[in-house]
């Protein structure tokens, strides 16, 4: 399943939306790319990227890294998911993010990630977040945790 | 100009507001945001379930809509952290939110916000927010020293 995670992001329409894409795959890591657009500016004066758009990117690929860290296809929710920005992202500059599943139980995967220009030492912020595992279900029943 | 007709001008000019399709309103008991539905929210197709992101994303605008309207439009405020608890899942309808400031400081706001459906007592997530709301110098200290 690890092969055709990054099709995942095609199958998101808000990640769609968003633009962003997946650039890498390993187990129970994952790395993707957030294009820079001004359609996603969240201050007016400065034209700054909002960080609406980075707890999207970030939230995505964290539950990636879930799917990438589980031996077999789970559904994940988000429990919690908290940021920490840093420093504001760079006008007109990509954004690469990098998320890592540090820790599964039978029912949580627990996660880190990261969102830079150029590497985890100048971070632009930091993601934590807790993910339930869902059981599988019988598909008729798939749409209530 | 009002502060609420400032906050809408001001919220006009944030590419994030429209790519979201949110707006706010006013009721008697203060602001309330509203995120109607469209298909670009969805996070998940097989159960039709609203994006976190997307949720977080609206939480986020409201908390700081909130803020411009209470400082009545001087601050841009900057997000310096934020959590959002995931409560129930997002379903394929409209979005409504409230923001409530536990503290406006100098340099600092502390905000809550909950994210509803059908029933405000029944949210579907929840964020806790700190805001940089001082000036640029207190806004570079804010972000090395102690807050």
């Amino acid at each position: 399943m690890r092969d055709n995670m990054h099709l995942m992001t095609q199958m998101t329409p808000w990640a769609r939306r968003l633009g962003f894409r997946i650039t890498r795959i390993e187990r129970a890591q994952v790395w993707g790319v957030q294009p820079w657009s001004d359609a996603f500016s969240g201050d007016p004066d400065t034209g700054v990227i909002h960080g609406g758009v980075i707890t999207s990117f970030l939230d995505n690929l964290s539950g990636m890294a879930c799917g990438a860290a589980l031996e077999q296809f789970r559904a994940v929710a988000t429990l919690d998911l908290r940021i920490d920005y840093m420093r504001p992202a760079d006008q007109g500059r990509d954004i690469i993010g990098e998320a890592h599943c540090y820790n599964l139980t039978r029912t949580i995967a627990f996660t880190h990630a990261w969102a830079y220009h150029e590497s985890r030492d100048k971070v632009i912020a930091t993601a934590s977040a807790a993910f339930a595992i869902n059981k599988i279900r019988a598909p008729s029943s798939a749409g209530s945790f | 100009m009002d502060p609420f007709s400032n906050l809408v001008a001001r919220l006009s000019r944030m590419g994030m507001v429209k790519s979201l399709g949110m707006r706010v309103e006013q009721d008697q008991t203060g602001l309330i945001a509203v995120l109607p539905f469209h298909n670009d929210l969805i996070g998940n197709f097989t159960i039709q379930a609203l994006h976190g992101g997307a949720i977080g994303a609206f939480l986020e605008l409201t908390a700081m809509a909130e803020v411009i309207l209470k400082t009545e439009g001087g601050v841009q405020p900057k997000t310096i952290n934020l959590t959002i608890d995931y409560l129930r899942q997002g379903r394929a309808k409209d979005l409504h939110a409230r923001a409530y400031i536990t503290k406006l400081g100098r340099r600092i706001a502390s905000v809550r916000a909950e994210a509803w459906q059908d029933n405000e007592s029944e949210p579907v997530a929840a964020l806790t927010a700190h805001f940089l709301i001082g000036t640029e110098e207190a806004a570079d200290e804010g972000r090395t020293a102690d807050p």
